[in-house]
């Protein structure tokens, strides 16, 4: 324990004492009998809980010197900012899931483990079956800090019961003209949303603060955010400049997407098409509506997609991260990872093929699943992230909110976005 | 004997003590602490870097723009809140029918959560919000609350007055009752209007309550955050970025935690100071002390 940790802790254990209130602390030193492990999760839905524990009790019959192994639910919006306050407080879970945007923090900071050894050694695993698109965004200097838990890509669902509604083609009747094109699918929305009174295009999550998720829109138009070394800033560019222009013309002119401070949700059926990860496809169980998934449409610079990753580490500092690492090459060897492609598209090239993923997909259809998860993971780019990625999106996200008014000056707020993230980009 | 009594005295406060110790002065002191360190949770680095912090502290290009929207809130809410607050218990004060009723009413969202206030106002102020839906009903078109630039300060101020005037409105009533009837009686006869009785009899005769009041509501305003977090995020822009929301943005998303203490050091600093400023000025105006 690290000294300035010290009074504050020793003040912990005596107030603990004097109120007795003290919880069965995940980090009480268990000399002896089994060790427990805790893992940091964002999702606390059911089923998906339901398969940790499942696989987690099958490891346990094979260890008995783990102990019980916890998942941890945090709410997602809040989930670094809570993981890093636990850390903070010496607190810290033994594994974590790690979302993207913080990606280059916690691989750069040396709060993790490197994996690379314990999982070439595990019998089975298969270490080269993961594709090095999944795993770039996890390793530094050649390590691996992180596993590629879910590589989930983005494709756009769509209500084709509203689109019929407002006389429009069905998305794979485009996809077939080849007119599944940014222009007309906007143009798409504005008549779904003059004919039925609903809301066209929800970029969802954006909500005009999480401008991450705009990466789905601009990356038709070749834009970054910034640079691939990630030393300039792109939101200047001609690409971006044009991107933001449709965007804001299509916002505020042409109605196809909702306006600030609007709320529609697509999987209640208040909206024509969504972009999203297919892992919301499980939403869609209950839908009164009928619906289809197809990948981003093309913008002037063809074709593209986006995945969203979330990686799974181990934290270095933990007392039992040996065990927390071998319980990680456990839960993610071929036959877990199967499993888990359930919910979570796996980073294996050997599963990656539409018969395993329908198994375990039953709500999407092989054509579905061969065009946007694998075609899409195969090629797609992450979303943006940097070191120091909270602040920087913060800055950017101020920024660009004057951009999201009637008369915004698309060009003028850019430049202002990159005058404001420049310096921050040089270190 | 006086002995004993002082042990029996020291054993009463100790609860309370060793809880004012531990969650107040404890913390203060670490936080003092921290503020001289650049402190890396992820990397579990903690380095002492003396004034460092301090020295971006006044370089800081965000930092008056945080202070000026600090300020613009404490002022707005201050002026807002105790002026209705007064409004409200004067009104209440007189002998009419149902004003038990309005005091309920006015009282009840200081017993109703925070958040949930806040999320219920949320979707009150949202573009197709229900606000707006009145707006349009009576045939005007309402701005983007949340999301103009001068709009967003107003809609957390006018949330917060709301939310809390109860408060404050329940202190005035208390100290518009102790005022004596026959002061304005005797004011009337002198020929007093309403307005002079107002100014020269309730107003100095209350005036503890105000400087309390006032106290209370502006160190709160200092405070505030979940309304922030909640409403605006601190935009658009950072207009609504006020000083604890600045704070928590550094130190618990931007794991800045050494410089998110020196900003905790400063607000307390202007609490402390303010507090101060106001409790000096009580013998210039406030009239008498109970």
């Amino acid at each position: 324990m690290k000294p300035f940790v010290k009074p504050a802790a020793l003040a912990l254990a005596a107030l603990l004492t004097l109120t007795a209130c003290g919880t069965a602390g995940g980090d009480a030193p268990a000399a002896q009998g089994p060790k427990p492990l805790r893992m940091t999760i964002w999702t606390s839905n059911e089923a998906h809980l339901k398969l940790f524990d499942e696989i987690a009790a099958e490891y346990r019959k094979t260890h008995p010197g783990v102990g019980e192994i916890t998942f941890d639910p945090i709410p997602f919006e809040s989930y670094t900012t809570t993981l890093t306050t636990q850390i903070a407080g010496g607190n810290a879970p033994d594994l974590a899931w790690i979302l993207e945007s913080s990606a280059p923090d916690f691989v750069s900071s040396g709060a993790l483990a490197p994996l690379d050894d314990t999982l070439r050694k595990a019998p089975g695993y298969g270490f080269d079956d993961l594709t090095p698109s999944a795993v770039k965004l996890w390793q530094a200097e050649g390590k691996l800090y992180a596993y590629p838990f879910s590589t989930s890509p983005f494709g756009v669902f769509v209500n084709t019961d509203l689109l019929k509604e407002a006389g429009q083609q069905s998305p794979a009747e485009m996809i077939e003209d080849g007119a599944w094109t940014w222009e007309k699918v906007a143009a798409q929305n504005t008549a779904v949303v003059a004919e039925t009174g609903k809301a066209g295009m929800v970029v969802r999550d954006f909500d005009y603060k999480g401008w991450d998720n705009l990466a789905t829109v601009w990356g038709g138009w070749g834009a970054q955010a910034w640079s691939e070394d990630g030393r300039t800033c792109g939101f200047d560019s001609p690409e971006m400049v044009e991107a933001m222009t449709f965007l804001h013309k299509s916002i505020f002119t042409d109605k196809a997407f909702p306006g600030p401070g609007t709320t529609a949700d697509f999987f209640a059926g208040d909206a024509a098409m969504t972009i999203t990860q297919i892992s919301r496809a499980s939403l869609l169980q209950e839908a009164t509506f009928g619906w289809d998934l197809v990948p981003l449409p093309a913008g002037p610079k063809g074709e593209y997609s986006v995945i969203g990753q979330a990686g799974l580490g181990v934290f270095k500092n933990s007392p039992n991260a040996a065990a927390a690492t071998d319980f990680l090459a456990f839960f993610t060897n071929p036959a877990n990872s199967a499993k888990l492609a359930a919910y979570f598209p796996p980073p294996r090239a050997s599963q990656l093929t539409a018969d395993t993923l329908a198994k375990s997909n039953p709500l999407l259809k092989p054509d579905q699943l061969q065009k946007v998860v694998i075609s899409g993971i195969e090629k797609g780019v992450v979303k943006p992230n940097h070191t120091g990625q909270a602040e920087l999106s913060q800055t950017v996200r101020a920024a660009l909110d004057p951009l999201w008014q009637p008369g915004a000056d698309v060009k003028a707020v850019l430049g202002g976005v990159c005058a404001k993230v420049a310096p921050m980009l040089g270190t | 004997m006086r002995r004993r009594d002082n042990l029996v005295g020291y054993l009463l406060i100790t609860p309370q003590l060793v809880g004012s110790v531990l969650f107040v002065l404890l913390p203060l002191g670490l936080v003092g602490w921290y503020s001289l360190h650049e402190w890396n949770v992820l990397a579990g680095t903690f380095e002492f870097v003396g004034g460092e912090n301090y020295d971006r502290l006044l370089a800081d290009a965000n930092l008056p723009q945080v202070l000026g929207a600090s300020a613009l809130f404490s002022v707005g809410l201050v002026v807002l809140n105790l002026a209705l607050a007064l409004l409200l218990a004067v009104l209440l004060n007189q002998r009419l029918r149902g004003t038990t009723f309005f005091r309920t009413v006015f009282f009840s969202p200081v017993v109703v959560s925070l958040v949930a206030w806040t999320i219920v106002w949320r979707f009150l102020l949202q573009d197709d919000g229900g606000l707006n839906g009145l707006l349009a009903a009576a045939g005007a078109e309402g701005p983007n609350w949340l999301r103009g630039e001068g709009t967003a300060m107003l809609s957390v101020i006018v949330v917060q007055v709301l939310k809390n005037v109860g408060l404050n409105m329940v202190l005035f009533l208390a100290a518009l009752q102790g005022v004596p009837a026959q002061l304005y009686e005797a004011a009337e006869l002198d020929g007093a209007g309403a307005r002079t009785r107002f100014l020269r009899i309730t107003v100095p005769l209350i005036s503890p309550t105000i400087l309390l009041t006032s106290i209370i509501t502006v160190v709160g305003s200092l405070q505030v955050f979940a309304q922030i977090a909640v409403l605006t995020q601190g935009g658009p822009g950072v207009s609504t970025t006020v000083l604890v929301y600045y704070l928590y943005q550094q130190a618990f998303q931007f794991h800045h935690f050494g410089y998110g203490a020196t900003l905790s050091v400063l607000l307390f600093v202007i609490v402390a100071v303010l507090t101060l400023v106001q409790w000096r000025m009580r013998r210039r105006w406030v009239f008498h002390e109970t």
